[in-house]
């Protein structure tokens, strides 16, 4: 069974890295500063690998995927 | 129906809060509280198990939050009344909008209904703890309200502890969750969700968090009871709602309108306008414009939905037409960037950098490229916050360029406007950040 997973960003944690950006840029764009900007919060199924990384890539743990 | 009968049934209905005050011109004190109210029917709001007779009347009343967001006062008691442990009630006396009095005067001259409100509140949800959140620096308001608390302690009125609490004064800090940030010991600066307050909030405990003016609508839920709420208000919007009128008025204030009032009446219950108008600003500081030709529009929110504004927390600023809506608007945004908490990207750099190029429009100093840069960086700024301050912003910034396009026009090709060399005609306090957040 496989659930729907949502893009999700903890904006007080972010510092605005841009790791996220460079990892998902199918998802993830960043503003003139570099903060992200989410340009689908709906992770496609060919993307979640993607994604996972993206997570587990942010410095701050502000990244990160739910259910639903 | 001749004029003058209408005009009295219109004051009988649209006066509930401010009655005692207009009826006796003087604070009320509990004494004058309880004989004009009685007790706080506590115990038909206690229920049980399978009855919560006051939520019930809350939905049937249809009232709403009146701090701004307008969230259905009922399924916020049951959310909370539903959550896992003893629930906590907050009173948000905070109001932060430099052009709301609203819930200030509220207090002032009726501290007894917000309270009978709050405790009745706490009651429906089962909460044993009320705590009253206040702006430090309204001295003589947190006497007053120690008093009235003083008064119901003596008088044995209420079964749940009251507390009165004075918290950092800033823009940001009347955010729901800055208050339960600051109750549990940290810093009045907004908390993002989830978990959201009614599940999880002071002492990770449920947390009831209302406006003060929504708890004394329901101080007269509880006593008169749904139809009586209705008989004032639209079908979809029943109910009176506090305005504070200011501005290009003759007789600035507060007052207390039935929802639906259309803007125009308001402005003349405040005295008419004092000049002629360019535009009202509606809800607050981080509400939008609305060009004078629309004053016809009832106050209500699904009447201002299609022109993008909303009634927020009751405010109306009467812009004259001698004053430059792009210099006014550009105060507000200095002082929204100043004010920010300062923790997310579009707060740190977004909300300044637009502010900035809203300054330089006023100022008749655009560059060829300001317009799509300022567009651009107001348009990223709402859903990117942990709270809803930029979004705020934002939706001033651009309802000013479609209010004032002309003005707009004027200012990228000729440079500002005579009227942007005149003295600014807002009460907008100085862009200067908080002091403190603790």
């Amino acid at each position: 069974m496989t659930h729907t997973r949502t893009l999700r960003v903890d904006r007080i944690a972010c510092t605005g890295r841009g790791l996220c950006a460079e990892l998902l840029p199918e998802l993830v764009d960043l503003d003139e500063w570099g903060y992200p900007v989410l340009l689908r919060t709906t992770v496609p199924a060919r993307l979640r690998g993607h994604a996972r990384r993206a997570v587990a890539a942010c410095p701050v743990l502000a990244l990160r995927t739910d259910r639903g | 129906m001749n004029a003058p009968a209408r005009t009295a049934t219109w004051h009988a209905t649209d006066t509930r809060l401010l009655s005692g005050w207009y009826a006796t011109g003087r604070p009320a004190d509990l004494t004058d509280h309880l004989r004009r109210y009685g007790t706080p029917p506590v115990t038909a709001a206690h229920g049980n198990r399978h009855a919560m007779p006051l939520i019930r009347a809350l939905e049937a009343a249809g009232l709403t939050g009146r701090g701004g967001a307008g969230f259905p006062t009922a399924r916020k008691l049951r959310a909370v009344a539903a959550g896992r442990g003893r629930p906590v009630v907050v009173v948000n006396a905070m109001e932060s909008e430099p052009a709301s009095r609203k819930d200030q005067f509220l207090l002032a001259v009726a501290p007894h209904l917000v309270l009978d409100g709050a405790v009745l509140a706490a009651e429906a949800v089962g909460a044993d703890t009320v705590h009253l959140c206040v702006p430090r620096g309204r001295s003589a308001q947190y006497w007053q309200l120690s008093r009235a608390m003083d008064e119901r302690r003596d008088a044995c009125l209420d079964e749940v502890s009251l507390r009165l609490h004075a918290l950092p004064h800033a823009y940001v800090s009347s955010e729901s969750t800055s208050l339960v940030r600051w109750l549990d010991g940290g810093e009045a600066r907004p908390l993002g969700a989830p978990p959201r307050s009614h599940e999880r909030g002071v002492g990770r405990r449920p947390t009831l968090v209302h406006n003060a003016e929504t708890l004394a609508h329901l101080a007269l839920v509880a006593r008169y009871g749904p139809g009586w709420f209705r008989q004032a208000g639209t079908a979809q919007e029943p109910g009176t709602t506090l305005v504070t009128v200011s501005g290009a008025v003759a007789a600035p204030g507060v007052l207390e309108v039935a929802l639906g009032t259309p803007l125009a009446t308001v402005l003349d219950r405040a005295g008419g306008p004092a000049e002629p108008l360019r535009a009202v600003l509606l809800g607050g500081f981080a509400g939008g414009w609305l060009p004078a030709r629309h004053l016809g529009i009832p106050l209500s929110r699904q009447a201002l939905a299609p022109l993008g504004a909303a009634p927020g927390a009751g405010v109306l600023v009467a812009l004259p037409r001698s004053a430059c809506g792009l210099t006014e608007t550009a105060r507000i945004l200095a002082y929204l960037a100043a004010q920010s908490a300062g923790q997310c990207g579009p707060c740190r750099f977004g909300l300044p950098a637009a502010a900035d190029d809203f300054a330089a429009l006023a100022a008749g100093q655009a560059d060829q490229l300001l317009l799509s840069r300022l567009r651009r960086r107001t348009g990223l700024l709402p859903d990117r916050g942990a709270c809803r301050h930029p979004d705020g912003a934002a939706r001033l910034a651009a309802s000013a360029l479609g209010c004032f396009a002309d003005d707009v026009e004027h200012h990228l090709t000729h440079g500002a406007c005579p009227a942007a060399h005149r003295p600014p005609r807002l009460p907008v306090p100085p862009a200067t950040p908080p002091e403190t957040w603790r």
